[in-house]
């Protein structure tokens, strides 16, 4: 918690005020901002607009330097960290990876991708009371900052497993991902639709299993297209190798 | 679960925003398609403020009903649970009037007459 105490860059806000403020001066709220009656001030903005504007400023900095950044996000254990690893080897040398690596505690993840080639930054949420269940974009901004933007082509960003609140945080990425494994029902992007509904392309995972499960993949996809019609879907193991050429193909023909 | 820093972040505008002036009521508006839990939401509003210039001012947390507008026929539908469908012909072609809010919609100063 905190996270919007904390201005990633100082310089930037208090000019963002000051011409706010210049530019409703004739409205004669001296907060610089509308008044509808004699006591109530409308805002009638997203409760996240601050978010937002560090979300929009992250991706302008990956733009500069040429990067192209997707937020991977999960319930935990869906397989992102095993995925992450085979899309590592996958690419090899064909694109210069960086991975942001966004965890409640601990560097285990992080330490798994190591050595694999990516530029990795890790980010740690556990700075309020037990950890934030998300990135914001004020993290992300900090994780940036440690990582060689003009030496990357690719971000991934792991974002911390859970279904409901990553779905909420425009962190800056250009596209969003997620890893369903199918171990975890069919009813989930009923029970989830915000995190089914917010992303490009979802990833079913643990596709060797099915044969070993009571998992109807046609019943999840009807949930699924009921929640996102247009949602792209890729069948993967990230245990076998399944899929990953294709969730290889589609980052790289998405971020050119 | 993110309703902490939902809260964190109406504060942060608010505090802001009312530069030093008493806040009495803060108004928000949640979207039926966003999670998040008004109890959840009220009771860190409540933590947070506590102790603070905002303690025992109210958050009015007004629920906004998820409509669409059928593309096909032209069914307005209020939907009761989160699959994008037209209840007059079960079309998926449709487009979001409303239910997406997550929004500070505004603050009440104390002294004034409402």
């Amino acid at each position: 918690m905190g996270r919007f105490h904390r201005h990633a860059d100082g310089t930037e806000h208090e000019h963002d005020d000051h011409e706010h403020e210049h530019d409703h001066r004739d409205v004669g709220d001296h907060s610089g901002y509308v008044e509808t009656g004699p006591s109530r001030v409308a805002v009638l903005e997203s409760i996240l607009s601050e978010n937002d504007r560090v979300a929009e400023r992250n991706r302008a900095d990956l733009d500069r330097n040429g990067v192209w950044a997707v937020n991977l996000m999960s319930s935990p254990g869906a397989g992102k960290t095993t995925l992450l690893k085979r899309t590592l080897v996958a690419l090899g040398e064909k694109c210069r990876v960086g991975v942001l690596e966004g965890d409640i505690a601990t560097s285990l993840d992080a330490d798994q991708l190591s050595g694999l080639g990516a530029a990795i930054s890790l980010v740690n949420t556990s700075a309020g009371f037990g950890g934030e269940c998300h990135l914001d974009a004020v993290m992300v901004r900090s994780g940036l900052s440690r990582l060689p933007l003009d030496a990357i082509d690719l971000l991934l960003i792991e974002n911390v497993g859970n279904l409901v609140c990553p779905a909420e945080f425009d962190v800056g990425a250009h596209a969003r991902a997620m890893v369903y494994a199918v171990t975890e029902g069919e009813e989930k992007p009923l029970k989830y639709p915000v995190m089914f509904r917010s992303v490009d392309v979802v990833l079913v995972n643990k596709v060797d299993l099915l044969p070993h499960l009571d998992f109807d993949l046609d019943r999840f996809f009807t949930h699924l297209q009921d929640v996102n019609p247009d949602v792209r879907v890729i069948e993967v193991s990230a245990q076998t190798g399944q899929g990953v050429d294709e969730w290889c193909a589609w980052l790289g023909a998405a971020g050119r | 679960m993110h309703e902490l820093s939902l809260c964190q972040a109406i504060l942060e505008t608010v505090g802001q925003r009312a530069t030093g002036r008493p806040v009495r009521r803060v108004d928000v508006r949640i979207g039926y398609l966003r999670q998040v839990v008004p109890d959840s939401l009220q009771f860190s509003w409540e933590m947070l403020t506590q102790g603070t210039e905002l303690e025992g001012c109210a958050l009015a947390i007004e629920h906004v009903p998820a409509v669409v507008c059928c593309r096909e026929c032209g069914a307005e539908t209020t939907l009761s649970w989160p699959v994008l469908a037209c209840s007059e012909c079960e079309s998926h072609n449709v487009e979001l009037v409303s239910g997406d809010e997550l929004q500070l919609a505004s603050f009440d100063l104390v002294g004034g007459d409402r």
